[in-house]
């Protein structure tokens, strides 16, 4: 049995959560954690990669949209298509999103707004290497920090996406009511976040790095982390 | 050498924030002949005149599908003109 998970946070120009990132996987998880830059091709044996948020060549173009060719994303590519684990937050997701890992597109904010505030999640799938430690229908409160947020996928995709259950979280009220006014971005669904068809490749745009330890006010973010070392542990 | 403009522009029916912003606005100023605004981008690219004129199109149209337009939420067009040395 593995005696620990290795993590990889991956570092873009622009890039301003992967230190925030490393330091929950490394000092509150106690797992080993490297930095791989953005021009480098060696994944260095990391069991998961980690694709933190920022503005990742400044949001240029589109968000997302020239991290996706950067020498690193390559591999990282490869990596997540034979099946090995990948989580992008925030930015990182966008990342995702523009990779095609994941389905969808990234509009601005419905509200023209940069948004920085503690959302409420409900957990709509638990039964992901990600979301284990998490009941089904549980309520994580976790800051969101970011412009484009509002998830779009065409109709019949989001469908698809809905009914193989890969949305895995979505904005809530406190009580876990998916309500129009508890979505602050227009996501489609009110999403937060999704997995892929495989379940190796998550991305949501809200930060559980921020909100790991009873210091910053809360752990619910922990639980995602916590979920991952044990799904590489068991 | 090839000067390429390209324009990227949101889906029609895709939600476009920054239109229905500047929209709101020009309505504000007593513009109320606008009917609605869609807020995209504009890139130009200067191409190597090694290229013949097909390889060019082939070329711009990969850059836009790749990278410039996210044909997922974005529609694009773009234009390839011949500029000669006299006009450089």
């Amino acid at each position: 049995m593995k005696s620990g998970v290795k993590f990889g946070v991956v570092v873009f120009p622009g890039s301003n959560c992967d230190y925030d990132v490393y330091d929950v996987l490394k000092r509150v998880m106690k797992q080993k954690t490297v930095f791989l830059w953005h021009k480098e091709h060696d994944l260095q044996d990391c069991d998961v990669i980690v694709l933190p948020g920022g503005f990742s060549y400044g949001d240029y173009l589109r968000t997302g949209a020239m991290a996706r060719y950067s020498p690193i994303m390559q591999e990282v590519i490869n990596f997540a298509k034979n099946g090995g684990i990948v989580l992008g937050i925030c930015n990182g997701f966008q990342v995702l999103l523009e990779t095609n890992l994941l389905p969808g597109a990234m509009l601005k904010n419905k509200t023209l707004r940069f948004i920085c505030k503690p959302v409420y999640l409900r957990v709509e799938n638990n039964r992901t290497l990600f979301t284990s430690c998490c009941s089904e229908g549980e309520v994580l409160r976790i800051p969101i920090a970011h412009n484009e947020g509002n998830y779009y996928l065409d109709r019949e995709n989001l469908q698809r996406l809905e009914e193989n259950k890969q949305v895995v979280f979505r904005y809530a009220t406190p009580d876990g009511e998916i309500t129009e006014s508890a979505n602050p971005n227009g996501s489609l669904n009110n999403i937060a976040g999704i997995i892929n068809q495989k379940g190796n490749v998550l991305g949501l745009m809200p930060h559980p790095e921020r909100c790991s330890e009873q210091l910053l006010g809360s752990e619910d973010g922990k639980k995602i982390f916590q979920s991952i070392v044990e799904s590489q542990l068991s | 050498m090839y000067r390429a403009k390209v324009y990227v522009y949101p889906k029609e029916g895709i939600l476009d924030p920054q239109g229905k912003a500047v929209h709101q606005i020009l309505k504000n100023m007593g513009y109320k002949a606008v009917n609605g605004v869609r807020v995209g981008k504009f890139v130009t690219l200067e191409l190597n005149s090694a290229l013949t004129e097909a390889e060019a199109y082939q070329q711009m149209e990969e850059m836009c599908q790749k990278l410039l337009a996210n044909p997922i939420i974005e529609d694009y067009r773009f234009e390839i003109e011949k500029v000669t040395e006299e006009q450089e």
